[in-house]
């Protein structure tokens, strides 16, 4: 209502400016940022923004086939990770402000190539293992704090007493049927948290020793474990369970975003949220979600910079955050809302996204390694032999990193 | 024939030419652009200037390689055995990785076989894309004859005079109607392999004695499992057109038929199949063409896991072009996907033609 609203009447001499945005379908996102909109039309006479909203599936492929048409509005909505890989290609350019201003926001939020900043987010999101602690009490484990994460010894001690008490479908569930972008953001800390990575962050020219390493040898018979002693469901698990298998009591676990935290936190009372067990190397957790950025083709920056100012205010990154669940960026933020202020029930994230939070490789071939690194441990979750799918994955990963003259790599 | 058909019939060209306008755009101009694009190295979204690669992109989807794996043996030239007793091999990898095979570069196995006591293996460029060959071809063969036959078994069904028909009729084809996507989104439903339809059912009908099957999660299922699906949501379409051709065969035939003391069999074979002629080749050859186009059961079910047991050409086309941002190499195989149905629709129209 407030879009259509708002949409119908911008004031005569603004000037215009379009926005795309990837979560139509989703309304409490929805309706937060129309509020924004409508707030920053009616704030100042110089600027009216309208927003076209895409379903998130089908986002990236318009912003590409737009670009190729030469059609790109003038802020664009970016996922993090994607974010080189566009400006790389020219979707965008750097911010016309200056990084000061996002001085106290989340590392994770603010989206940084070739040592410019092309674009920030209104919030960060983290994943985190959901459990009821009732099930903690019951099964006699240790509640893993930040400071004392789970080590690999006691993340499997407590998945096989889920198990052994026979009173779940599965001790764990990890959301294995969901093949975009989420194996990659949410189980590349797995792989970090042993020592490896999806590719070498020194040189970012190849995957060479850190996809296939030692380190990345480990966590795939790990990984295949999971699978083959039965803990978690595999690749062909019903989608619904993402959604509603914790809250239905079908697994004692579930690896999950925080996006889904209020929704839990409504329907299982004693639901807590512990942090990613500590393989070795530290409990990692992914970071980065979506953020706005200026398209190249822009002819007004200045006002499309305007915006994401405006939409970065501490009221407006609560109010994200109090809707769906999701980190507000800054420390301010965080204190008016409800989850994420000192001893909210979400706070650990706040300080857990500031801590140990690892963006995905900073690197316009991230979407392609994202694919491969999806495929192989989708590949070696369904029993491939573990040391050839890393090293064929490597092979595919330098493959295209060569054949794109090393992304712009220096 | 010809000058009547170009001349004398403007009105009809005029009227054809919006769609023809339509089939040129979005149909023909692709295709060549595709057959251009297949020669380069264009990508998706690049700021690298697109490059001129010649055959590359087919020497890089089709690239074959037999490599011989000799045993592994330990200094007193004995073959080494691990404790089950079989004998171990080199990994493939030392040589494809290795300086001095420069032209295995890259490739990896596609399958092997024991020969003796050395091991050979066959080695691909692009194995997910030789998965996806032949799944597809296997695809191909299952679903046209049984589509096929079983439309045709559905339509002589329904090509009675009964009150009531049309709800039959009407029952068959509603599976057309829905949008593949939603049809492919309940099948997992009932394909699930905890608690699914199909499983339960199986389970009602033994008793409990039958084990539930994850039949997607499953590299001997998932294949099986899409073909069965499919057949059912496009079999309606098929009857449909054998209904046209069945009511297309005079009336006057079977008078005749019956006059003469044709039993059923009789009718059907030198009456009926016989007037279905033509509607064969078209059911025929749009059931193959369908086939080779498989993809949205694919995208939504399956993602061509596990083990790439569900891999089909159009889904990597797709993967490829715009997953992994390699326009050429999608483009590629669009045009071998071309080459093959092309190839395929003229042995079929060649099998069938008038003798």
């Amino acid at each position: 209502m407030i879009a259509s609203t708002c949409l119908c009447v911008p004031a005569l001499a603004q000037t215009k400016l379009t926005m795309w945005y990837h979560g139509a379908g989703n309304e409490v996102e929805s309706r937060t940022l129309n509020q924004i909109v409508s707030d920053f039309n009616a704030s100042q006479s110089d600027w009216a923004v309208t927003i076209e909203s895409f379903p998130e599936k089908s986002y990236n492929d318009s912003v590409a086939a737009a670009a190729l048409a030469g059609n790109l509005p003038d802020i664009l909505d970016v996922d993090g990770p994607v974010m080189p890989n566009w400006a790389w290609a020219g979707y965008l350019q750097p911010l016309p402000i200056d990084e000061s201003d996002f001085a106290d926001f989340l590392p994770g939020t603010k989206g940084v190539w070739d040592g410019k900043l092309y674009s920030v987010g209104l919030w960060d999101a983290a994943v985190a293992l959901f459990a009821r602690q009732s099930t903690l009490d019951e099964l006699g484990l240790r509640t893993p704090s930040l400071d004392k994460p789970w080590s690999r010894e006691e993340l499997m001690a407590a998945l096989d007493a889920a198990k052994a008490s026979g009173k779940y479908e599965f001790a764990l569930d990890l959301g294995m049927n969901d093949q975009a972008e989420w194996y990659s953001y949410a189980f590349s800390p797995f792989l970090q948290s042993f020592g490896g990575d999806i590719v070498d962050r020194s040189t970012y020219k190849t995957a060479e020793g850190a996809l296939n390493g030692e380190a990345a040898q480990a966590f795939g018979k790990w990984w295949q474990s999971l699978f083959n002693g039965g803990y978690a469901p595999g690749t062909s698990e019903d989608p619904a369970d993402q959604q509603t298998g914790f809250i239905d009591g079908k697994f004692a676990f579930q690896w999950n975003g925080n996006w889904r935290a209020v929704a839990t936190m409504e329907a299982v009372d004693d639901v807590v949220f512990l942090p990613a067990p500590d393989f070795g190397a530290g409990n990692k957790i992914g970071a980065g979600s979506w953020q706005f950025g200026v398209s190249a083709k822009s002819k007004h920056p200045e006002g499309a910079a305007e915006f994401i100012k405006f939409a970065a205010q501490d009221k407006y990154l609560a109010a994200f955050s109090d809707g769906i669940g999701l980190i507000p960026p800054t420390p301010s933020a965080a204190q008016m809302t409800k989850n994420y202020k000192d001893g909210g029930p979400l706070a650990v994230f706040f300080d857990l996204s500031k801590a140990q939070a690892l963006v995905r490789p900073v690197t316009p071939g991230y979407v392609v390694q994202a694919k491969v690194f999806t495929k192989a441990l989708a590949d070696i979750a369904n029993g491939a032999d573990v040391a050839d799918t890393l090293d064929a994955a490597v092979d595919e990963i330098d493959a295209d990193i060569e054949s794109n003259g090393g992304y712009g790599h220096r | 024939m010809a000058s009547k058909l170009t001349l004398s019939n403007r009105t009809g060209w005029t009227f054809a030419l919006p769609g023809f306008a339509l089939i040129v755009i979005f149909i023909v101009l692709p295709f060549f652009f595709a057959i251009g694009l297949s020669l380069t190295n264009q990508r998706l979204l690049s700021p690298n200037a697109t490059q001129f690669v010649g055959l590359e992109n087919y020497r890089q989807l089709l690239g074959l390689g037999v490599v011989t794996l000799e045993p592994e043996r330990d200094d007193a030239g004995e073959v080494v055995r691990n404790e089950a007793g079989e004998i171990q091999y080199p990994r493939l990898r030392e040589i494809t990785r290795s300086e001095a095979y420069p032209q295995y570069r890259g490739m990896r196995e596609w399958f092997r076989w024991q020969s003796g006591e050395n091991v050979m293996v066959v080695i691909a460029s692009d194995v997910v894309f030789m998965k996806a060959l032949v799944n597809t071809f296997l695809f191909v063969l299952v679903v046209a004859p049984v589509q096929g036959s079983l439309a045709l078994m559905l339509a002589l069904l329904i090509n009675h005079k009964v009150t009531g028909i049309n709800l039959f009729r009407t029952i068959y084809f509603m599976p057309v109607v829905v949008s593949i996507v939603v049809v492919s989104l309940l099948w997992r439903f009932i394909y699930d392999g905890q608690n699914g339809l199909l499983n339960s059912i199986l389970q009602g009908l033994t008793f409990g004695l039958f084990q539930p099957v994850d039949w997607l999660g499953n590299p001997s299922t998932a294949l099986p499992a899409v073909m069965a699906m499919s057949i059912w949501q496009a079999v309606g379409f098929h009857m449909v057109i054998w209904l046209a051709g069945l009511q297309m065969i005079s009336p006057t035939l079977y008078e005749a038929a019956a006059i003469e003391g044709a039993s059923k069999w009789q009718t059907f074979r030198y009456v009926t199949w016989p007037g279905l002629r033509n509607t064969a080749v078209l059911v025929l050859v749009v059931i193959t063409m369908q086939g080779f186009a498989l993809f949205a059961q694919i995208d939504v079910m399956t993602n061509g896991g596990p083990l790439d047991s569900t891999q089909t050409l159009v889904f990597q086309a797709v993967e490829r072009g715009y997953g992994k941002q390699d326009i050429s190499g999608g483009s590629t195989i669009s045009v071998i996907l071309f080459a093959l149905v092309l190839a395929i629709s003229l042995t079929q129209r060649w099998l069938t033609r008038e003798r």
